[in-house]
């Protein structure tokens, strides 16, 4: 990795200067586990041509009677199917012109298909990354916080970072100091900390909370006021808060409610009924839990995958587009921790981490992925990019990786 | 309609223990282990036997039931097998398209490549270095299972040498990869007994290549990159000519061909899954080694990088193999734990029994810790306590599978649960202490449950692998 010069891969487009530079890091920095400034706190978020070998044509077996000596020509019949359900479209952001101040807004949802079934149905809306923003120090990876080292206590800055750096398409400010437990930083010093974000860049926002039921309502109430109109994710509202107040406020004000639930489907058609008696299903998004890759990445896989199909069967109470925590794949420890040498660098090691995490739920249908490592969200983005290229793989370039020299 | 759809959409869900009973021998004779033949139809059903334990049932009289069982219980993507004795790998199997609907069998083999111009030091290398991945997962060893041996060379000579070499050294099964069969054959007479898969029959060398797998009985792949239509063409009239166990390789695609590689895992698995077409019903390859080709300048880390996250997309959209080039444990671990997870049985419950757990031979000042009842944590904390060779006592809390993290977050992991826990447990009788150390995650409700429970709280670490160190420095009893 001695040349760190813009590289430009086969297919001609610039692939990620950045990408090299985000994953080159590791070599420049000290090797130190999790940093526990703020130690008591935990987050929770919510064929082509053939091989032209010169040898001489191999000999041809003569044809065995019953044996074809033709090729049996046969057609493939793609399997496309149509479903009674369809995926509700839901707007984040909302732009001067529709009630807000934001740069653009973002439609997710609208899927009429499983996820990149695209031999079925075109993609409507891409899928899109928020990158999490914190406005206090937090435990960050080693991987994590080289990156964002400068910017650490300052929402703002991080904030701007996330966008011009790290191609967010989105930001989510975590209010973590609001924590009765923590901080406890009264609600405006919340709407202050939104505001300077708010300022500092025009995408849409995601509102996260402390994870305190009566405090996150408290806040989110002053929050919805004082930026009524936004459309901003208010992530999130979960059975134990005070529901009906909650919906009650992102309604008033125009926003959107992140409904979260521990991994239970029935749970999350139970909460989403409970906010239909107040908001319009165009104002939910539901979060089903992310857990890590080799902590429960399984059953998070199999229960969006599950939705997701539901949704499209019919099932309207999960017909909503899905958002992924997936910054939760730092929780397991092969995504941070120093491990044996065959196993490192754990620069490296992490952020794939974060990605394979990603692109699991990706293929189970997430709309929305709330993550944390540049190199993490440029991977994703590209990886979405190349899906919905529209453009066929040219067979003939990989067809002879058999005779390929490494 | 053939019968096969019709079968396929009545679906595995569908089959009941009482269509295998009625075919079994009935006579409850418990020589399969079981207590009737009933309870063996039901296990039979849930895949957790063969009918072949059933001794009766290969008895003459029996062959027409045994037939029609395997007949009814064959999975819509064949099961194939590569390589012999223990180390044999097992590819498709697959009963359903989603893992939901059953459960997903045979794990995606992963292949590493050499090739016959490798020098003997390299080859070699590289064989022990797949041989002795290994990495230990809540109570799994996870490994690589397969080499994969290129001919770049094109030459026969060279190729045999390199096959025989490789199958000296290792007893993985083997992908022999020449698309020219003199190169193949040359192969195929270094491992004549081996049963490795042939790679491939594509729509220039087919005929031979079949020739080839019949006379070496061995499986064949069948390659036609981006082309479904010649792919059916060659594995229909390869199932023709007589060659039953086929793997299909419909080609892996960097940057913009992920959408055409993805696609085409997809739709074959949903033709074989949903609508019973038997041409698609075999196991499928993926090369993320195509990252490789072309790559230019292009620095080594992205080229791995792009290989690992091509082989997950893979692993989740289908492959039942993969051949990959780099060996880099940083680019294998997420896939190989991410293969795991996908192929773990979701019919399992998330969480284990809450109750107290003892290790080793713990006394009235041994520690006491609490966890949550979510399998994977109680499985990662209590291996990690195992390993440290203490006495100790754990409480597993209900938090209905939640894991720390979630379960505070969730409100599932309470103070009060906590203090249920204490009581129901009777730890209060069994150590004279009133100390409780608590999982590092769960330090924000650390205050309350003092208040509750009257104990004194001690923040662990926040992950459960350092509770030996911990233990070793922090627990005076």
């Amino acid at each position: 990795m001695a040349d760190k010069k813009k590289k430009e891969d086969d297919s001609g487009l610039p692939f990620s200067p950045d990408l090299l530079e985000l994953l080159a890091k590791f070599q420049e920095i000290e090797l130190e586990d999790f940093e526990l400034e703020a130690a008591d706190l935990e987050l929770w978020f919510g064929a082509g041509g053939m091989p032209a070998q010169l040898l001489p044509p191999p000999k041809v077996a003569p044809a065995v009677k019953g044996k074809p000596s033709e090729l049996l020509k046969t057609r493939f019949v793609p399997p496309i199917e149509t479903y009674p359900g369809r995926i509700v479209e839901v707007k984040l952001g909302a732009t001067k012109g529709e009630g807000g101040t934001r740069g653009r807004s973002i439609i997710i949802g609208g899927e009429t298909s499983p996820a990149f079934y695209t031999f079925e149905r075109p993609v409507l809306h891409p899928p899109v990354v928020t990158v999490d923003v914190f406005d206090m120090e937090v435990p960050l990876s080693k991987a994590v916080k080289m990156h964002v080292k400068d910017v650490i206590g300052d929402p703002a800055a991080w904030a701007k970072l996330a966008v011009d750096k790290f191609g967010a398409d989105m930001v989510t400010v975590h209010l973590i100091s609001i924590d009765p437990l923590l901080k406890d930083a009264k609600p405006k010093d919340a709407v202050k900390t939104v505001e300077e974000v708010a300022q500092a860049v025009d995408v849409p926002l995601v509102i996260g909370g402390c994870g305190d039921p009566v405090k996150d309502a408290d806040v989110f109430a002053e929050i919805a006021e004082t930026f009524a109109g936004e459309r901003f994710l208010i992530s999130s509202i979960t059975q134990d808060m005070d529901v009906e107040r909650c919906a009650k406020f992102v309604k008033k004000n125009g926003h959107v409610a992140l409904s979260f639930t521990p991994m239970d489907l029935n749970l999350a058609r139970e909460l989403n009924r409970r906010l239909y008696d107040f908001l319009g299903k165009e104002d939910i998004v539901m979060d089903l839990t992310t857990a890590a890759l080799g902590y429960g990445l399984d059953y998070a896989f199999t229960n969006m995958e599950r939705a997701r199909l539901a949704g499209l069967m019919g099932d309207i109470e999960l017909a909503h587009p899905m958002s992924s925590g997936t910054t939760n794949a730092w929780a397991a420890r092969e995504a941070w921790l120093k491990m044996a040498p065959e196993w490192e660098p754990r620069e490296l090691r992490g952020p794939l981490w974060e990605v394979t995490t990603a692109l699991t739920l990706l293929l189970a249908g997430v709309d929305l992925f709330m993550m944390m490592h540049p190199a993490a969200v440029k991977t994703l983005k590209e990886i979405v990019n190349h899906l919905l290229s529209g453009k066929k793989a040219d067979a003939s370039k990989f067809a002879d990786w058999v005779s390929m020299k490494l | 309609m053939t019968e096969r759809e019709k079968k396929s959409k009545a679906g595995v869900k569908e089959l009941s223990p009482i269509d295998v009973y009625k075919l079994l021998p009935k006579i409850n004779c418990k020589e399969c282990g079981e207590a009737n033949c009933m309870a063996f139809a039901t296990k039979i059903v849930n895949r957790e036997v063969q009918i072949d334990q059933c001794p009766p049932l290969l008895k003459k009289e029996y062959e027409k039931a045994y037939n029609q069982l395997k007949e009814m219980l064959k999975p819509p993507v064949k099961e194939v097998i590569v390589g012999v004795g223990d180390k044999a790998v097992k590819l498709g199997g697959k009963l359903v398209m989603y893992r939901h609907e059953f459960t997903y069998f045979n794990p995606t083999a992963i292949a590493i490549d050499v090739t016959d111009q490798m020098s003997e030091e390299e080859l070699l290398s590289r064989i022990k270095r797949t041989e002795q991945f290994s990495y230990e997962y809540i109570g799994y060893t996870l490994k690589l299972d397969m080499i994969a041996v290129r001919s770049t060379s094109g030459d026969p000579e060279r190729f045999k040498a390199a096959v025989k070499k490789v199958s000296e050294n290792t007893k993985l099964p083997l992908i022999l990869c020449a698309l020219n069969p003199n190169v193949a054959e040359a192969g195929l007479m270094a491992a004549p007994k081996a049963r490795p898969l042939l790679y491939a029959a594509t729509a220039d060398n087919w005929r031979d290549m079949a020739e080839l797998a019949l006379m070496y009985n061995c499986p064949l792949a069948v390659s036609a990159p981006n082309d479904l239509d010649m792919l059916m063409s060659l594995t229909k009239t390869l199932l023709a000519y007589g060659v039953q166990d086929l793997v299909l390789d419909p080609g892996t695609f960097v940057n913009e061909g992920l959408a055409d590689t993805l696609n085409n895992f997809t739709m074959l698995r949903r033709a074989a899954c949903k609508a019973g077409e038997e041409l698609a019903g075999f196991p499928l390859m993926g090369v993320p080694m195509v990252a490789w080709m072309n790559k230019g300048d292009l620095a080594e880390e992205i080229v791995k990088w792009r290989e690992a996250y091509l082989a997950a997309m893979l692993i989740v959209r289908y492959a039942d193999v993969l051949v990959l080039h780099s060996i880099d444990g940083w680019s294998l671990l997420p896939n190989a734990v991410l293969r795991q997870n996908i192929y773990t049985d979701p019919r399992k419950p998330v969480a284990v029994e809450p109750g107290l757990k003892v290790f080793g031979a713990p006394d009235e000042n041994s520690p006491v810790l609490f966890t949550t009842n979510f399998a994977l944590t109680y499985y990662t904390v209590a291996s990690d306590i195992e390993n440290s060779k203490l006495n100790a006592y754990l409480i597993v809390v209900d938090t209905e599978g939640s894991a720390v993290d979630s379960g505070v977050a969730g409100r599932k992991l309470t103070a009060e649960k906590v203090a249920d826990a204490i009581k129901a447990t009777g730890i209060e009788q069994k150590v004279k202490h009133r100390r409780l150390i608590i999982p590092g995650k769960a330090s924000r409700i650390s205050g309350e449950i003092e208040e509750l429970t009257g104990w004194k709280v001690q923040v662990g670490p926040r992950d459960s692998s350092e509770i030996p160190k911990y233990l070793q420095e922090k627990w005076q009893p």
